[in-house]
């Protein structure tokens, strides 16, 4: 089962994320970035994968030269290999675009399945995963919070607002999971000295086989007008309980017309 | 006026609120069309002319629910393809969105998710990292595909005689590759949906363990609410992940955010910022929570929450 595990660098998660005036994209510089969070849930579940059928792990980034790093803790924590698309035409590709690139890269790799998270902490569409399985053909299996793999074929339970579903497909398959399938591992200090050594390709566009018209600003089917940051909330009303405090919130509840 | 299609979004034909508020949006952008996917048109027939819909399409072939999220695409792909629609708008549930992005790609259009406005032209307004910005944008390339969150637009009826067009789908090989084997329920109680609830509920690691979540959901109850919960709280397991509000788990829009025992990391902000009025309850003052809020108290969860549950069962008599 080889299996390929799409990964983005994204601003931390815990630092305010800022859009660049000159072309409304987000500003990737100036901020500290990391593993998309729901993706190192991705890769786990492909090292338990490959710990229990065996195989291969490739990691695959779209995305600047920065993201290295994010494909280096991949590595770290046990992936074989990595495959990294880096072209200044990809800048400021939209979801549509992104998952064009995304879908030509995975061309490049032999796999069985592909593993990513369900969305990336700073765009939050949550659409690249069936993007994906619709431009491979491959099944979706997406919003996975536990998959089994049995020869060829894919079972999930996909989480729902209710409950989950019990979701089977035969492979190849896209499958998107949420965080709480399983508890990434921490790269060990030997993981971290390997990785250096892993092989990782680097490919421009046109070694991925993208059309450069497809991507970038100009490839996609977006833009942005304009935007503003969030005027600052004025104060509002704080109490302190002195043993009144459950009355107080009643009367703030009752004053909004609440109950 | 061009015509406008809405996704109905439905559990067993009784339409989801969102789906009654696109509705209204769609009115105020073209003609809206329906399109009803799945069994049990019967149950949703009546609400879809209340609120409006000048036309209804209905794939109802039972086989279309035997499958997840590329059926319903394949059906609105086939229906763009012969009526041409001005545009086509979907709950932004995570299957909307996904359904929305399988749609976007059989198109070869743009697609914006999560609009909490849509206005002449199709520019949507977006509320994006976690409400520290609002953006204008629009699709550039072909039919612009929206997705657009609960509580967005105040559901008004507006009743229609809807025209009906029953729509015959032959599904391809490639929508039926995910099969759905099985749909478990894990829902506890009757509270209402968290991302279309009016008001939310959140606890978090104050409140120290599970158990003390019944407090959380006493207080919620009093006020018909859902319940939700920070990261903490479901990294600890005390309540189910699909109940985290936040960057890793639901965005929510309600008229009313209570959050206790919740200090507001931007983590957790990410998911309630835009919420309408957000009040909190925590014992630690220099909370981040506090800077957010219409109104707060400082003081011991475990004293407040009974306290503002039995006000609030009082004032109902």
């Amino acid at each position: 089962m080889n299996i390929v595990v799409c990964v983005k660098q994204v601003p931390d998660t815990y630092e305010e994320k800022k859009l660049s005036d000159a072309d409304k994209t987000l500003d990737r510089e100036g901020v500290e970035g990391v593993m998309n969070e729901l993706d190192e849930y991705a890769v786990e579940e492909a090292l338990r994968l490959k710990e229990a059928h065996g195989g291969e792990v490739t990691i695959l980034t779209v995305g600047p030269e920065k993201a290295v790093e994010t494909i280096r803790k991949a590595l770290s924590m046990g992936a074989d290999a990595a495959v990294h698309v880096v072209d200044p035409a990809l800048h400021g590709s939209d979801a549509l675009a992104t998952s064009y690139a995304l879908a030509q890269a995975l061309g490049t790799i032999q796999h069985d399945l592909v593993i990513l998270g369900v969305e990336s902490t700073d765009a939050r569409m949550s659409v690249v995963p069936a993007m994906l399985a619709e431009r491979t053909g491959a099944a979706q299996l997406s919003f996975a919070r536990k998959v089994e793999v049995n020869g060829s074929t894919v079972k999930i339970e996909r989480q729902t607002d209710t409950g989950y579903d019990v979701v089977e497909a035969q492979t190849p398959a896209i499958v998107s999971v949420v965080e709480k399938i399983n508890e990434p591992r921490y790269p060990s200090f030997k993981g971290i000295m390997a990785a250096k050594k892993k092989p990782l390709t680097t490919l421009s566009v046109a070694d991925a086989g993208i059309d450069t018209s497809k991507v970038g600003l100009g490839g996609s089917g977006t833009s942005v007008a304009e935007f503003a940051a969030r005027p600052p909330k004025q104060a509002g009303t704080i109490v302190k309980d002195e043993g009144d405090g459950g009355v107080k919130l009643a009367e703030f509840l009752a004053s909004q017309k609440i109950i | 006026m061009a015509e406008v299609l809405v996704l109905v979004e439905h559990f067993e034909g009784a339409p989801k609120k969102v789906t009654l508020e696109l509705l209204t949006l769609a009115r105020s952008l073209g003609e809206p069309s329906a399109v009803y996917v799945g069994a049990g048109y019967d149950n949703a027939k009546a609400v879809l002319a209340e609120y409006g819909a000048q036309k209804v399409y209905i794939a109802a072939d039972g086989e279309l629910d035997n499958y997840i999220i590329a059926p319903k695409a394949e059906v609105l792909a086939q229906i763009v393809g012969s009526a041409s629609p001005a545009a086509v708008l979907i709950p932004s549930s995570p299957e909307g969105k996904e359904i929305a992005a399988r749609l976007a790609v059989k198109l070869d259009s743009g697609i914006i998710t999560d609009a909490v406005g849509v206005s002449d032209g199709f520019v949507c307004d977006q509320s994006i990292f976690g409400g520290g910005y609002t953006v204008k944008s629009q699709v550039s390339k072909g039919t612009p595909v929206i997705t657009v969150r609960p509580n967005s637009t105040p559901p008004e009826p507006s009743p229609a005689t809807p025209v009906e067009e029953q729509v015959a789908v032959s599904l391809s090989d490639a929508a039926k590759k995910a099969k759905v084997l099985e749909r478990v329920s894990e829902k506890k109680g009757g509270r209402p949906e968290l991302t279309e609830a009016e008001i939310v509920v959140s606890g978090g690691r104050g409140l120290g363990s599970g158990e003390h979540f019944a407090l959380i959901e006493k207080f919620a109850d009093s006020l018909g609410a859902a319940v939700g919960a920070s990261r903490a709280a479901t990294d600890a397991g005390w309540y189910p992940h699909q109940n985290q509000v936040g960057q890793t788990g639901k965005t929510v829009s309600p008229q009313l955010y209570i959050a206790v025992g919740i200090s507001g990391a931007i983590q957790h902000r990410a998911g309630m910022q835009t919420s309408k009025t957000i009040v909190a309850i925590n014992k630690d003052p220099e909370a981040p929570i506090f800077e957010l809020v219409d109104f707060g108290v400082v003081g011991d969860l475990f004293d407040v929450v009974p306290q503002v549950t039995e006000q609030i069962e009082a004032r109902k008599g």
